[in-house]
C-alpha cells in the first residue's frame, strides 16, 4: 500500500504550528518515513498549484493551522478541504480564533487607520493604503481582500478533527499521528486531547485550597509567586479550572498562570462565559460592593476571558458573522 | 505581448509571501514585485489589555521567532514600570536569548536557506528541504543537527514554560530563577553549542566555499545592494542581540548613527506602498527616495550580515575570527553581498553559543533574587533587541492601571522589507534572459529573499481592515495620471 500523502498549511497564524511540528524532532524522521509530505510551504518548495492539481481528497491528511482573516486564507481553507480526507484544524488560532482573534474586539476601520496613519513611525502624507488592485504600466498587481472578522477554519469549511493548544502540546501531535496511522481516529469532531480541565494534571494539584475563596487577584508581576502552590490560591487569575488539559502545566511549571490556549472541555458552550461564571463563584464575598473591588482587578476582562477565543465565542456567533 | 509568471506561496520562510514577475517582449524582466498579502492587526488590539501580558500576546506574532518579542517586550516593561531589573535576572534573560539564536539559526542554515547550498539551487523540488539536506550530509550529521536543536529548546522549556511562547518574561525580572544544579546542565550544552557553532562553520566551509559556483554566485551583481546597515552594538561597538547602542554604518562602512534604542522614532521610520501590507521602513535622517540603493537612499538592512557590517568585530574569541576570515574572504568590510547573510549567520550562531557559555559559567546567574517587584505608575517604555532576522522595536504606552494604550512594533522584516524587495527584483532581472524560466532559476530568485530570513509572520503583524480602493493609473514614466477613490 502507498503511503498516506499529508498535507500542511498556515492561514492568519504565527509559525508556531509549524516549529510545533518540527519539534517532534528525531520523530519527525519516523513521520516522513510513513508519510509522503505533499505541501508544507514553510519546509518545502510545493507551491499552490501543485495542490491544485491534485484529485479531490488525494490527501489522506491535512493540518491546518491559523484563522482566516483574507480572501486567500478562505480560498486556502477551501482547496485544502476539497482536497484532503480528513481536515484537522491545528493550534489554537484554527480551532478558536486564537489571539488574532482578538482583532475582533475592533472596527476595521480604526485597525486600519492605527497601522497605517496613526502608527507614531509611520509617515503617510498621502494617505496611502494597500490596494486590493494597483494598476502600473506593467499591469495589475493584486493583494487579496480582507474579510470582515477573523474566523475559525469550521465557520468556513467542514472540520473532522481539532487538535488544540497554542502551539498543540508536542505529545498531543504525537498521538493523533498515532491514531491517524493506525487507523484508530475517534468520532468526527472531536478535540483531540484528554476532555478534563489542566487542573488535573497540573503539578501544583495537591496544593490547590479545599475551598477556592478569592478577596482580589493579583497581577503577576505584583508579587513573588510561590513555586510550589496553586497559583489560583496566591490569587492569581489562573485559567487551569476551565482549561481543558493536555499540555501538563507547561506555564504553571514556569510560575505562570495558565492563560487558556487549550480551550474548554466538551462540557462548555462559551469558553469566556464559563470562566467568568466560574470565577464570580469563588468570590469570597457576595457583597455587590465586594464584588465590584474584586472585578475591579481584573483589569481587562474581555481580553482575560477570550484571549483565544473571540471568533468562536456565542457574542461573536450571535453577530451573524 | 508581455507575459507573466507568479511565484506562489513563496516556501521555506515563516509566513506568507509571492512574487509576482512581469516580463517584457524580449524575454527578459520589467519588474518583480515581492508582495506580503497578509495581515493580522497586534498594534491595535493589543490597546485595552494589561501591559505585563505583552510578552505573551506579542509572542503570538511569530512563532519562530517568539523569544524575540517576548524578549523586547519584556524590556519595554522594565521601562514602562521604571524598574531595573537585578544582575541574575538580566543574566539569564540574555543567555535564554543567546539559546534562542543559537537554534534559530540552525534551523535556518539547516531546514529553510540552507538547502539552496546543500541539496542545489535546482534540484528537483521534492529534494531541496531538510530531507534533501539529510540525504546528501547523512544521517548522522542530520541527528547531530536535530539534537542540537532539541537540547536548546529543552533549555528554553526549562526557564521559559514553552519554547514556542515563553512565559518568562515579567517587569523588573523572570518567572524563575536557575539552580546550582541547572547551571550545570547549561554548561555542559553551551561547550556543545560552540562545537556545533564551529561544525556548522566548517560544514559552510566544505559545501559553500569550496564550490567555485556558489562564491561566483554570493558575490555576483545580480545579489548584491549598497545600502546602509544597521545593528545593535555593546560599548566596544561589538555585536550585541539583548542589549547595546544602534549603529549605523554608511554603504561605505563609516558610521553615519549611533544613537540609543529610545530614540528610534528621531531614526526610524515606515513608508507605504499600495501594493503589499508590509510597511517599508528607511532612515528618517535621509528619507524616502524610493527602492534605491547608495548613500541618498534611506534604504537599510538589518539581520546578520547587517550585524557585522554595523559593528566592529564580534565580543567572542572564535566568532571574532570567523568574522575576520568572512571580510578578509569576501574583500573587507562592508559586505554588500546579500547570500553572504548565510555566512554571516554561521558567524552570529558561534557567538551565541560563545556568549552562553560565559553566562552559563557566570557564579551570579543562580542568585535568588531574580526579581523587583516594581512599585511605580506603568507609564510608557521602548524595548529593542536584535532577532535572528535583525532589529525589534517594541514601544508601549499605557494607562495607570497598566492597560496599553498605544504599542507600535517594528520588525524586523519591516526594516529590510524595501531592500528584499530590490533583492528580489534585482535576482530576477539578472537571471531570467531571453523568457528561460524553469524551476531552478525561479528558486534562485527565492533565494534573494530567503538570505534574509524574512518573517512574514512578523511583519504582517499589524492589520487594515476594509480596503478603500484606490485605482491609480500611470503612465509610461510612472507618474499618476488619474486616480480613482472609493472610500
Amino acid at each position: 500500500m502507498s503511503k498516506p500523502k499529508v498535507g500542511f498549511n498556515w492561514l492568519a497564524s504565527c509559525g508556531g504550528c509549524e516549529e510545533a511540528i518540527i519539534d517532534l524532532n528525531e520523530k519527525i524522521l519516523d513521520v516522513v518515513a510513513a508519510v509522503d509530505i505533499v505541501f508544507w510551504p514553510c519546509a518545502m518548495d510545493f507551491k499552490k498549484d501543485d495542490v491544485r492539481a491534485m484529485a479531490d481528497g488525494e490527501m489522506d491528511v491535512c493540518f491546518v493551522n491559523g484563522a482566516i482573516r483574507t480572501s486567500e486564507e478562505e480560498e486556502m481553507a477551501h482547496l485544502m478541504r476539497q482536497k484532503s480526507k480528513i481536515l484537522i484544524a491545528f493550534g489554537s488560532c484554527s480551532h478558536m480564533g486564537g489571539i488574532p482573534g482578538m482583532g475582533n474586539f475592533f472596527s476595521k476601520d480604526s485597525i486600519l487607520k492605527n497601522s497605517y496613519q496613526e502608527s507614531p513611525s509611520t509617515i503617510n502624507l498621502d494617505g496611502t493604503f494597500p490596494q486590493m488592485e494597483t494598476i502600473t504600466p506593467l499591469g495589475e498587481v493584486e493583494l487579496p481582500e480582507f474579510l470582515e472578522y477573523v474566523r475559525t477554519l469550521n465557520q468556513v469549511v467542514d472540520v473532522d478533527y481539532y487538535l488544540p493548544g497554542c502551539p498543540p502540546p508536542v505529545r498531543l501531535i504525537t498521538e493523533a499521528l498515532g491514531a491517524i496511522l493506525e487507523n484508530k481516529l475517534p468520532p468526527k469532531g472531536t478535540v483531540l486531547a484528554p476532555d478534563k480541565a489542566l487542573c488535573d494534571e497540573c503539578p501544583r494539584k495537591e496544593t490547590k485550597p479545599d475551598k477556592m475563596e478569592i478577596a482580589e487577584f493579583k497581577r503577576p508581576y505584583q508579587i513573588i509567586v510561590d513555586s510550589e502552590k496553586c497559583l489560583l490560591g496566591q490569587g492569581l487569575m489562573c485559567l487551569g479550572p476551565v482549561t481543558r488539559a493536555g499540555c501538563e502545566g507547561v506555564c504553571t511549571k514556569a510560575n505562570m498562570p495558565c492563560t487558556g490556549c487549550q480551550g474548554p472541555t466538551s462540557r462548555v458552550q462559551d469558553y469566556g462565559a464559563k470562566a467568568l461564571s466560574g470565577f464570580a463563584s469563588i468570590l469570597t464575598s457576595m457583597e455587590e460592593k465586594d464584588v465590584e473591588a474584586v472585578l475591579d482587578s481584573i483589569v481587562d476582562p474581555n481580553g482575560t476571558f477570550y484571549r483565544y477565543s473571540l471568533p468562536s465565542s456565542m457574542m461573536f456567533k450571535s453577530l451573524g458573522a | 505581448m508581455s507575459r507573466r509568471i507568479v511565484i506562489d506561496p513563496i516556501t521555506r520562510l515563516e509566513g506568507h509571501g509571492k512574487i509576482d514577475i512581469f516580463l517584457n517582449n524580449e524575454g527578459g524582466v520589467d519588474h518583480a514585485y515581492f508582495q506580503v498579502p497578509e495581515l493580522r492587526g497586534f498594534e491595535k488590539f493589543a490597546q485595552g489589555r494589561p501591559v505585563e501580558d505583552m510578552p505573551q500576546i506579542t509572542s503570538r506574532i511569530c512563532g519562530v521567532c517568539p523569544m524575540a518579542h517576548h524578549m523586547a517586550a519584556t524590556k519595554a516593561l522594565d521601562k514602562v514600570f521604571s524598574v531595573d531589573p537585578p544582575p541574575a535576572a538580566k543574566k539569564i534573560r540574555e543567555m535564554v536569548y543567546d539559546i534562542f539564536t543559537i537554534e534559530d539559526h540552525a534551523l535556518h542554515f539547516y531546514f529553510l536557506g540552507g538547502p539552496d547550498f546543500v541539496v542545489g539551487p535546482s534540484a528537483p523540488k521534492a529534494e531541496r528541504n531538510i530531507l534533501g539536506v539529510l540525504g546528501k550530509v547523512g544521517l548522522e550529521v542530520g541527528k547531530k543537527v536535530i539534537g542540537l536543536r532539541k537540547e536548546m529548546r529543552d533549555l528554553m522549556v526549562l526557564l521559559g514554560g514553552k519554547a514556542i511562547h515563553p512565559v518568562l518574561g515579567l517587569p523588573g525580572g523572570v518567572s524563575r530563577g536557575i539552580s546550582k544544579e541547572e547551571q550545570q546542565r547549561f554548561i555542559q550544552s553551551a561547550k556543545n553549542a560552540v562545537e556545533f557553532g564551529q561544525f556548522s562553520l566548517q560544514v559552510f566551509n566544505d559545501i559553500v566555499l569550496k564550490n567555485s559556483q556558489y562564491v561566483e554566485w554570493i558575490v555576483s551583481d545580480a545579489y548584491t545592494h549598497k545600502t546602509y546597515y544597521m545593528g545593535l552594538v555593546d560599548q566596544n561597538k561589538k555585536v550585541n542581540f539583548y542589549e547595546g547602542t544602534l549603529r549605523v554604518v554608511k554603504p561605505d562602512g563609516k558610521e553615519f548613527l549611533n544613537f540609543p534604542t529610545d530614540k528610534y522614532l528621531d531614526h526610524v521610520a515606515e513608508h507605504v506602498e499600495p501594493w503589499s501590507y508590509i510597511k517599508f521602513c528607511y532612515l528618517k535622517d535621509i528619507g524616502w527616495k524610493g527602492f534605491e540603493d547608495g548613500a541618498d537612499s534611506g534604504v537599510y538592512a538589518v539581520a546578520p550580515l547587517a550585524r557585522l557590517n554595523a559593528s566592529e568585530g564580534m565580543a567572542t574569541p572564535l566568532a571574532q575570527e570567523a568574522y575576520e576570515q568572512m571580510y578578509s574572504t569576501l574583500g573587507g568590510k562592508p559586505v554588500h553581498h546579500t547570500l553572504a547573510n548565510h555566512w554571516a549567520r554561521l558567524i552570529e550562531l558561534l557567538y551565541a553559543a560563545e556568549r552562553m557559555q560565559e553566562l552559563a559559567n557566570d557564579q551570579e546567574i543562580t542568585d535568588p533574587n531574580y526579581r523587583v517587584i516594581p512599585t511605580a505608575t506603568p507609564n510608557e517604555g521602548i524595548g529593542v533587541v536584535e532577532a535572528p532576522r535583525g532589529t525589534l522595536f517594541h514601544h508601549y504606552k499605557t494607562d495607570e492601571k497598566g492597560r496599553v494604550t498605544m504599542a507600535n512594533l517594528i520588525v524586523a522584516t519591516q526594516n529590510n522589507a524595501a531592500r528584499i524587495a530590490m533583492s528580489v527584483d534585482k535576482s530576477a532581472k539578472g537571471l531570467i534572459k531571453n523568457g528561460q524560466v524553469d524551476d531552478g532559476i525561479l528558486n534562485m530568485i527565492e533565494m534573494a529573499f530567503r538570505a534574509y530570513d524574512p518573517c512574514h509572520g512578523c511583519a504582517t503583524h499589524a492589520l487594515p481592515g476594509q480596503m478603500p480602493l484606490l485605482v491609480r493609473v500611470l503612465d509610461a514614466e510612472r507618474n499618476v495620471v488619474r486616480e480613482l477613490k472609493k472610500n
